[in-house]
Formats: structure tokens, sequence, C-alpha cells
């Protein structure tokens, strides 16, 4: 019974509680987790409009320049049939992209489905004004939580992998798999090198896309979607950032789950985290 | 002991995450509130637009020109949207006798309202840019556009000093519903009005302006999305005030929830 569930957790006799996350860290952590939200199900109704992703400055209709297309279309025997067309090969998605069947048992032509969408009906007006306002909380949360990390030093102490942490990499790696984990004040390196790669990569990127496909920003600064190539591969990164961003919180959560959830709650929650007993040396 | 402490763990856990799929499958939860004229959309609306316009026009002033781009970067025909074969009798008529009885009427906050003819229009100075044109949906294009500034027929007219805004009538019916007939208009602030790449475009690519493209007159807001460039422009009113158009938000997309300010 003990190892059913939580085997990392109960494994290890209990240590001391620390004082883990800091206020600043909790709060910026769960209004990035709400407006990512809000975010991603806008940004997903936004892409509806136009369910096609291209490479360069314009999106080719008597040239060929997409790289993805999710759609709808009749099938030789009058049927209908959802697809994703990925580099030109397509894919049967019926009832998940491109085409599925709403609450009220009504076929509907859409790329991503209703019920990942807000709102739930085809709307992009409401999508862009959902959009644009998580984006702003987004993204001053973003700037101010990266110079104040900054000026902390947060960002070089905590979160930056330093050269040992780069040594214990294999290690790290072989207890991950093993689902063996250790409960410290710090991150180990994988946590390390997923959180920076989230903060300082993906989520500035995510900004940087978005803000190269506004035509007023555009003629600030013409380089922005110049050296991402254009604005609509910038439009494409955007939302390959969006399914890393997703492939992350999928991740996020099975570690969560793994590693304990109430331990992990709690310290993102109240800061309160749970360490292992004994510093033992490290086998 | 432990006992109890695995189940409330295993309740929690199995609550945690049934809680999450319950928010992520019930996106129609928050249909109700954004609804419409909802106070939540306003709210989100007017506070995120806002700063975007005001951001934005510290960032590219009045002068700032939209990127350029050249004539290898011209790929296709530049694509229509919205309405491209207007069947209003006026329309149909103008577009008869090639846009010869077309007369661009300009009223409102002027000294000298104007009744311009195309080739008064085609006489003026004049202004080519080759520009991508960023639809809302997302798609952009490439395409030269000729016409003539928008300012340059601004100062023939005279503004007065009380002037905000610039409405743009079109020839155009985008809606036929029950209260009948909804006339695609468009609105600009005078920031925007006398931008240098703000022209009344004549031609494209090389030739007149098409009739899927808004011939014989379309306005070009280089820096905004594609919704503003109103096609088929009838008149240019100049006014202080947009509330009494349409539903009062400036613009037929507008009136449906888009935003004024669509440089984002």
């Amino acid at each position: 019974m003990k190892d059913s569930e939580n085997g990392a957790e109960t494994k290890a006799p209990a240590g001391k509680l620390i004082y883990k996350q800091t206020l600043p860290t909790r709060l910026t952590h769960w209004i990035w987790a709400f407006s990512l939200f809000f975010l991603l199900l806008s940004g997903l109704q936004i892409f509806n409009a136009h369910p096609a992703l291209y490479i360069g400055d314009q999106s080719g209709f008597a040239f060929d320049n997409a790289v993805l297309r999710i759609g709808g279309e009749r099938t030789p025997d009058a049927g209908r049939r959802g697809f994703v067309e990925l580099f030109g090969t397509k894919f049967d998605t019926s009832g998940w992209l491109g085409l599925y069947r709403d609450d009220n048992g009504i076929i509907q032509n859409r790329a991503f489905p209703g019920w990942m969408t807000i709102p739930s009906f085809y709307d992009l007006a409401t999508g862009r004004v959902v959009h644009f306002f998580f984006a702003w909380i987004f993204a001053i949360t973003l700037v101010t939580w990266l110079a104040a990390s900054l000026l902390s030093g947060h960002l070089t102490r905590d979160i930056l992998p330093r050269w040992r942490d780069i040594r214990a990499l294999p290690r790290d790696l072989a207890d991950h798999a093993r689902l063996r984990f250790h409960h410290k004040r710090e991150y180990n390196v994988l946590q390390k090198l997923s959180y920076a790669g989230v903060l300082l990569v993906l989520m500035p990127l995510m900004i940087a896309t978005g803000l190269a496909m506004s035509p007023g920003f555009n003629a600030a600064a013409p380089w922005l979607a110049d050296i991402l190539g254009g604005r609509q591969t910038a439009r494409t990164i955007h939302f390959v950032v969006m399914l890393l961003l997703v492939g992350f919180f999928v991740i996020h959560i099975v570690m969560v789950l793994a590693a304990g959830p109430i331990n992990e709650l709690r310290s993102i929650i109240t800061g309160w985290y749970r360490t292992d007993a004994a510093e033992k040396k490290e086998h | 002991m432990s006992k109890i402490v695995m189940n409330r763990r295993k309740l929690l856990t199995i609550g945690s995450v049934a809680g999450s799929s319950a928010l992520l499958s019930g996106c129609d939860a928050f249909d109700g509130m954004l609804k419409g004229n909802s106070p939540v959309r306003n709210f989100m609306e007017s506070t995120a637009n806002g700063l975007s316009f005001r951001v934005q026009r510290l960032l590219i002033g009045g002068h700032a020109l939209a990127q350029e781009f050249t004539e290898a970067d011209i790929r296709q025909p530049m694509r229509p949207n919205g309405i491209t074969q207007p069947e209003d009798d006026t329309y149909k008529a103008l577009s008869g006798s090639n846009f010869a009885d077309y007369r661009l009427q300009v009223s409102g906050l002027v000294q000298k309202p104007l009744a311009l003819s195309l080739t008064e229009l085609m006489a003026m100075p004049s202004r080519t840019q080759i520009t991508r044109h960023d639809c809302v949906e997302g798609w952009s294009c490439i395409a030269k556009w000729t016409g003539v500034p928008l300012s340059h027929v601004l100062d023939l007219a005279v503004v007065k000093s009380d002037a905000r805004y610039i409405v743009f009538h079109c020839l155009d019916t985008i809606e036929r519903s029950l209260s009948g007939e909804v006339k695609y208009y468009e609105s600009i602030d005078l920031v925007d009005a006398r931008h240098p790449q703000t022209i009344l475009a004549y031609g494209m690519n090389d030739e007149r302006l098409p009739v899927a493209n808004g011939a014989p007159l379309r306005v070009r807001v280089e820096r905004q999305l594609g919704y503003k460039m109103a096609k088929y422009i009838r008149a240019i009113e100049i006014v202080n005030d947009l509330s009494q158009f349409g539903a009062g938000k400036g613009g037929y997309w507008e009136d449906r929830g888009y935003e004024w300010y669509a440089g984002i």
C-alpha cells in the first residue's frame, strides 16, 4: 500500500519543511498558468479563422508555401472527413481536427473543435479580445519577472544550469527515468534546463513572434519579422512554440504527479516544501 | 494512519486531474460572459486595445513607415476579401460606364467640400508602394498600390480644427438583414489619415484597381489590418465623433465586435 501511488515520496523518510518558493515565484507561476490557459484556447480560436501555416512573408494562394493545413473535405463516396495536411501529407483526423460533431449533433467544419476554443462557437473577434487581454498580462508579468530575477540573482542562482549541474545530467536523466526523485531546495538539472528553456526561450519567443504579426509593431521594428523569416513564418513559429508549451505542460503535470503532488502543490501554493530526510551522500 | 493519508492524496490527485480536464473541456463555460456587449468582454477589449493603441502610437507616431517590399515579392494576384462584386444598382451603373460618372464626395468638417472624379484624382500627386496586406484572419499577401495620398485630398478640402476622424462610406452592401441593407463603412483618426502611406488607391500591380479589390477607389492604411482598408469608397466624411454611424463603433466590423484600432 505504501508504495502503490507515490513511490518516490514515500520511499525516502520525510525531512524538514523548507520555504522553497518565494511569493514572486508562486505569483508569477499562477499568473502565467492562468493566462496561458486563456491564450491557448483563444489562440486556437484565432487559428480557426485561417487554418493554414506558411513559410515566408506572405500566404501562398497562387503558389504553395504552406507547411500545415487543417480542414474538412468531401470524400469520393460523398461522405465528409477532417484532415491535417503536414508538409503535403494528409492524415484523416475526423472527429478531432477539421471536422467534429458538436453538442447538438451537428457536424461542424472547424480546424480545432469547439471544446478546444474560447468562445466555443466561431468568433474571431472575441478570440482576439481575449487573446490580447491575456497577452498583455502575460508579457508584463514576464518582463517584470525577467528584470527582477536578473537583479535579485534568482535567475543565475536558481535557474541557469551551472557546470556541476551539466555534469550531473546523465545521472539525473537516469534518476528521472526510474522515477526516483530527490526533494531538495535546489532544482535538479532537468528542471533547470526545462524552466530556463520555457522562461528564457519559449515565452520570449512567443511574445516576439506575436509582435512580428502586428502590422503596427511591424512599422516600428520591421527587422523583427525579417529575422524570424517573415510574418507568416513568425505565425508558424508562434504555433510551434504553442505546441512545445503544451508539451511542457503535460510533462510538468506528469512530473508533479510522479514526484508527489501534495508536496509539489503545497510548495507552489504556500511556498513550503518537504525535503528528503537525510542528505546522505549520493551513491 | 498512512492509509488515510494515501486515500486523501489519491482523492486530491484524482480531483485535481478531473478538475483541470473539466476546465479544459468546459470552454463553453466562458461563452456567456464573453457574448456581445457583456461587461467582461467590454472591459477586456477597452483595456487591451487601448493599451495596444497607446503603446503603438508611442512607438510609431505619425511617421514611421510600414515595411515596403520589392517587385520580386509580388508573387501572386492580390487576394480579395469581403465583397468582391457589389450587386448594388448604383455601383453597377457606375462600373458599367467605367466609373466615368464617379465622384468622390468629401464633406463634413471641411471648409471646401469636394466632388472629385477619377480623372481628377489620378492627376493629383501619387504614391506607389509595395506592401504586405495583413488580414485579421491571419493571412498575408504582397501587392503594389498606387494612389493619391489622403493628406493631399484633406488639404484641398481644408480640414477644420475640431476634426478627429475620417469616415469612409462605401458603395457595397455587405449585409442584407430584416432591418435593411448594411453598407460597409470604416474610420481612421487624423494621425493615420495623414500618414504618408495612407493613400486612396486607384491602381494595383501596375493596372487599374480591379473590381474585386475595390474599384474605383479604396484606402490603404498600411499599419493596420485589412478590414480598415475600405473598398468601393463613395464618400469621405470628416467628423469629430463616430457614434452617429452604424452601431457607433466606427466601422462595419467594429460594430460586430472587432477592435477599432487594428494595428495588432
